[in-house]
């Protein structure tokens, strides 16, 4: 039985199929790759497998037990975490107040919580912000709050929606190496992105969408050199050349 | 002079009565960002609950208060087991249906309320300084439970709740169990203070105490005022809301009455009836002007008050 698996799964928003009979597994401690061109489906995926929307067809299993229709906060309590591609702070609490929050659902009492909380705001990098109010961190540092926010439930998978888009360089390098942090803390990470340098070199395997369908899966290499690949993202032309 | 010390005292205890019922609504609609438009059903149905032990089984109404405010709780649950699965202003409205409905049953079943008749009750006390010290404590206790709250786990989750319900639910909270819990706290509260102004008022009837006006939106009133989402705002909301409808509804305290009759002024007695009757129009506009100005309210906004309005200190150049 595989750490995570997901089969058939199919999304219907009226007539429009945005996830169309998806099926890919992930081994525990893989960092799992999902990419796509914009309005592939990749993000309502993941608002498939942390069960903010129902599942039209199709099962998804979790260690070995089926998540699907399970509410949000169970799936979450189960051990699947998830930052999102609009953050969504909690704006009027401060950063440490944000992933005391999160920290509750594993801490018997609210000293724990707190404990938890600092190493895990040390572990993002996120000490000098820890008493600043959400709503003032940049965007970068938001989406490491959010990280710390997921990190905090315990995941053993996390999903992360977008963590590198908007960011510089500098940034985009500190990004990375949280990523691989995280991933040699022993969490199991499925990873949503348009910054093709992040994908490909952290990813041990890739899943790319296109229109709701999976268009190819393998390693960054395979994936890379894929016709249907080249030609979702850049056009026909390129795809024929290569 | 011991006239004015009671009447003193009356309105003293109608702040107090205010401040737990300001609590409450803070705690379901200030911490978790429910808006609570009906908060007259929960002290109605405390009010009615403390009237009617009295009325029809000859028990104390002061076993109103734990009853009323278990009552309230009963009534809490399973509308918050149904209405949670409407967000923002639908649960707003729900509320207010909440409200009117258990009116008009409160009117209709003449048999168990007295319909509009009412239900009179003899009171306990002659003296006003009981229920002073007993509306006290139920303010006290109002503060100290929203205040023991909000430094738990539970008041890290209304807040989380009210700043992203998506957010929180993917943080492992179960929005819709402890949002019922804000509710059950808040109804508590509320059914309290209802089952107390049946034992201090000795009278109650539909519309005074499911009143819309009177009790729902003076009850958001107090919250905003003072300021939405902190421990001491519906306290400082009740003393000027109560005051400020205290004000005008007495024509100035009596006043504009005085002046009249020391000045033979004929017109002041009809000056005295419209101001009396202007304290709906006073609080419209203390609304917006709070909205505008103190959108955190008195509390929430208090260096505002500060600098603005009572010029406490000149801002460094």
């Amino acid at each position: 039985m595989a750490f995570f698996e997901a089969k058939g799964i199919v999304k219907f928003f009226g007539g429009l199929a945005a996830v169309n009979s998806v099926s890919f597994s992930v081994e525990e401690g893989q960092i799992y790759g999902l990419i796509g061109p914009n309005g592939s489906g990749k993000t309502t995926i993941f608002n498939l497998i942390n069960g903010f929307f129902p599942l039209s067809h199709g099962e998804i299993f979790f260690r070995g037990k089926k998540i699907s229709g399970l509410k949000t906060h169970q799936i979450c309590r189960l051990g699947i975490g998830r930052t999102f591609q609009v953050v969504k702070p909690l704006k009027r609490m401060t950063v440490v107040d944000n992933v005391i929050a999160s920290a509750f659902l594993h801490a018997g009492s609210k000293n724990e919580a707190r404990a938890l909380a600092e190493e895990i705001i040390e572990f993002c990098g996120l000490v000098p912000y820890k008493d600043k109010p959400a709503r003032s961190l940049p965007i970068a540092s938001r989406k490491r709050m959010e990280i710390a926010r997921a990190l905090a439930t315990k995941p053993k998978l996390l999903l992360l929606d977008e963590t590198a888009a908007g960011l510089n360089p500098s940034e985009l390098e500190e990004a990375i190496s949280l990523i691989k942090k995280m991933s040699e803390s022993g969490i199991t990470l499925i990873i949503v992105e348009h910054i093709m340098k992040v994908i490909m070199t952290i990813s041990h395997r890739i899943l790319a969408i296109n229109h709701g369908v999976v268009i190819a899966e393998g390693t960054p290499e395979e994936v890379a050199a894929n016709h249907q690949v080249i030609t979702a993202y850049l056009g026909e032309d390129y795809s024929a050349q290569s | 002079m011991i006239v004015r010390d009671q009447y003193f005292l009356h309105i003293m205890i109608l702040i107090l009565m205010w401040v737990a019922i300001g609590s409450g609504w803070n705690l379901i609609s200030g911490y978790t960002g429910q808006v609570l438009f009906g908060a007259a059903a929960f002290f109605g149905v405390g009010a009615y609950t403390a009237a009617l032990l009295m009325h029809k089984l000859e028990i104390s109404a002061w076993w109103g208060l734990p009853l009323g405010a278990l009552v309230s709780v009963a009534l809490a649950f399973p509308f918050g087991w149904i209405c949670f699965r409407l967000r923002g202003p639908y649960f707003a409205l729900a509320t207010l249906a909440l409200n009117e409905i258990l009116r008009h049953i409160a009117t209709i079943w003449e048999s168990l309320t007295e319909g509009m008749m009412g239900i009179l009750i003899m009171q306990t006390f002659v003296a006003k300084e009981p229920y002073y010290y007993i509306a006290l404590a139920l303010a006290a206790l109002s503060v100290v439970i929203v205040s023991g709250v909000m430094e738990s786990r539970l008041g890290y989750y209304f807040v989380s709740i009210r700043e992203d319900q998506d957010a929180a639910e993917s943080m492992g909270i179960n929005t819709t169990f402890y949002k019922m819990v804000s509710l059950c706290l808040a109804g508590l509260l509320i059914g309290l203070a209802g089952a107390l102004y049946t034992n201090y008022m000795g009278f109650i009837d539909p519309h005074v105490v499911f009143s819309l006006h009177n009790i729902s939106i003076m009850a958001i009133l107090v919250g905003i005022v003072g300021g939405v989402g902190t421990v001491y705002g519906p306290a400082v909301g009740a003393f000027i809301m109560v005051a400020i409808d205290e004000l005008f509804r007495s024509g100035g305290f009596g006043l504009l009455a005085a002046l009249g009759k020391s000045t033979g002024w004929q017109f002041m007695d009809s000056v005295t009836k419209y101001v009396s009757q202007a304290h709906t129009l006073v609080f419209g506009i203390l609304v917006i002007v709070v909205i505008l100005y103190l959108p955190n309210g008195v509390v929430g906004d208090w260096e505002v008050v500060k600098k603005r309005l009572l010029f406490w200190k000149r801002e460094a150049a």
